[in-house]
């Protein structure tokens, strides 16, 4: 049951051959047993686990059922739960308890999912290898010495080593896309404005965009259906009709046209993520897909653009953390300033502070135009570079990242190093499209590389159409890593 | 593009973050690093190109949706004030600002 598809447990949970309590308590064995090792959670909640799936199984013994009723599910810790701390993987919340529930949990559980616990993440979602969070590094079930990715790596690690049958993320540039590709999982980054960011605590506005993590496409089609949708409460929030992303899953992939953009394929990209990628691609020519070559000729601004953007709207969100509503007050200060600026020093890590000092460099007086204004401009010319693309092909496909999994410690020197390391990502968030990362093998190290997939703006079924199809005829997204066996 | 320990020292008390000296040169060379990265994009000739504030802006409306100006919410007062580090009589303290 460790290893099975959420459609496997539900209806293992619909005949009875299974309850929910049974089934959180595997998972929770699971936890207990793991991590130690692994650190993909910063709270596991065995009562609340065991409360949520009692109160499951009492839904269905009076005739309700769900795809996810009973489903235990692991939440990155910066979506806020009522009743149970939110760190988002900061000192300055170490003990911060939400008095309310993100919009996301609250669909979740609505619709009768246990909330297993809540995953390991880099500090503020600022990171791209899970080594700046407050509560210690997670280590990538693949290779312990490696990194998972981040900043979602701590629900990557744990459906990677099966200690979740699935997981929330978000993703502000690659923060879901990165650590499923380096831990060998499934994620989806869907359009901007489709996943309520109400309760989800704030990195950078305009790109920040929750979404599912899993084993398989199948599965975070389940899981989109709960976490989509509109809600007053976030004022990006789309107001558009509900859409069941399972719809296309069985959708022949004979006739889809791939676009391959040249700048993903060039140097910088290792040699075993480009083989596996083009593996995967020939995959879909054998399907009677077609491929044509596309340019994006404004990629390489993505990382400066981006590395604008987002401090920017970051050192203006979290300005909120002031020592004085909620979280981290230093203990002693002589005036409300040097209360503000220790408070502030001793809560944030160095990522977060950088990033904070960067943005307010950039929004700093005499400096707008010559960084905000024309970083916003250059955002509209990588957004366009997409809708031309997608006048000649129907999906996008390169790779998630330029290299696999690297040892922990390996960027930790040279921020600019590891910004760069999410070329392939950020351009996709800077536009706003969906994206996601499908396990498409694994590199000579045994680590696993990631297809990236691109599509137009609200094409998130048929993403999860084409990894559909692609892990009918493959097995790599339900590979178990050898050192932690079911 | 570098920053020198002043500017550091003004960026930091705009930030309300304390950096004391020994970190203000670490984090001048930090910082500087990230800035080359971005100078990257000064080259390029925007003229006329409009900002796009808003992902979706060719897509949808880019305007900010408004609710009525009405008191919806529930008093929960005590319930958003128990993660406070400090509070009196309903109220948030803070240290003395008029004497």
């Amino acid at each position: 049951m460790l290893n099975a598809s959420l459609s496997e447990m539900s209806a293992a949970l619909e005949s009875r051959k299974i309850s929910s309590v049974e089934l959180t308590q595997l998972f929770l064995g699971r936890i207990a047993k793991l991590n130690g090792e692994l650190n993909a959670f910063i709270t596991a909640d065995a009562p609340r686990a065991l409360k949520d799936a009692a109160a499951a199984d009492a839904r269905r013994a009076t005739g309700q059922s769900g795809p996810l009723l009973g489903i235990p599910v692991a939440h990155k810790d910066i979506f806020c739960t009522e009743g149970i701390r939110t760190t988002c993987g900061s000192k300055m919340l170490a003990d911060f308890v939400s008095p309310y529930d993100a919009h996301v949990i609250s669909r979740f559980g609505a619709a009768g999912a246990v909330l297993l616990g809540k995953t390991n993440m880099d500090e503020f979602a600022m990171g791209s290898s899970n080594e700046s969070s407050y509560f210690g590094a997670v280590k990538n079930p693949w290779r312990r010495s490696a990194v998972p990715g981040g900043s979602s790596g701590g629900s990557a690690a744990a459906v990677a080593a099966r200690m979740a049958p699935a997981a929330t993320g978000t993703d502000t540039g690659g923060s879901i896309r990165q650590p499923a590709s380096f831990t060998g999982v499934c994620g989806v980054k869907p359009t901007y404005g489709v996943v309520s960011r109400y309760g989800m605590i704030a990195f950078a506005s305009s790109l920040d965009q929750g979404g599912p993590m899993g084993k398989g496409a199948a599965d975070l089609a389940a899981l989109l259906n709960v976490m989509a949708g509109f809600d007053a409460r976030d004022s990006t929030s789309l107001d558009r009709p509900p859409e069941d992303y399972a719809r296309d899953l069985e959708r022949p992939v004979a006739g889809l046209r791939i676009g391959l953009p040249r700048e993903y394929f060039g140097d910088g990209v290792d040699a075993d993520v480009a083989a596996r990628v083009q593996d995967a691609i020939r995959w879909f020519e054998g399907q009677g897909a077609k491929t044509v070559e596309i340019t994006l000729p404004n990629t390489k601004l993505a990382v400066p653009v981006y590395y604008v953007l987002a401090p920017a709207e970051a050192s203006s969100n979290l300005s909120r953390f002031d020592g004085v509503r909620y979280g981290h007050r230093a203990a002693e200060y002589a005036d409300l300033y040097e209360m503000y600026c220790k408070s502030r020093a001793e809560g944030f890590g160095a990522e977060v502070k950088r990033r904070i000092l960067v943005g307010t460099y950039v929004l700093s007086h005499g400096y707008y135009d010559a960084y905000y204004l024309q970083a916003q401009k250059i955002r509209r010319l990588i957004a366009g570079d997409f809708s031309d693309a997608f006048a000649q092909c129907d999906v996008i496909m390169g790779p998630v990242a330029p290299t696999t999994a690297y040892e922990a410690g390996a960027m930790s020197g040279d921020p600019v190093k590891m910004y760069l390391g999410d070329i392939f990502t950020i351009p996709a968030s800077l536009a706003g499209l969906p994206g996601m990362s499908i396990p498409c093998g694994f590199d000579s190290k045994g680590l696993p590389v990631g297809l990236q997939a691109i599509g137009n703006y609200f094409s998130e079924a048929r993403l999860l159409n084409v990894a559909h199809q692609y892990q009918k005829a493959t097995d790599w997204h339900i590979r178990v890593p050898d050192a932690f066996p079911l | 593009m570098s920053l020198d320990l002043e500017q550091i020292r003004r960026i930091a008390r705009l930030a309300r973050i304390a950096v004391s000296d020994a970190e203000a040169a670490d984090t001048a060379a930090s910082l500087s690093g990230v800035l080359g990265l971005i100078g990257e994009m000064q080259a390029v000739d925007t003229t006329g190109i409009e900002p796009m504030a808003h992902a979706l802006d060719a897509q949808v409306s880019s305007a900010q949706r408004l609710r009525e100006d009405k008191a919806v919410e529930p008093d929960r007062r005590t319930a958003y004030q128990a993660s406070a580090p400090a509070v009196q009589d309903g109220l948030y303290l803070v240290p003395r600002v008029v004497e």
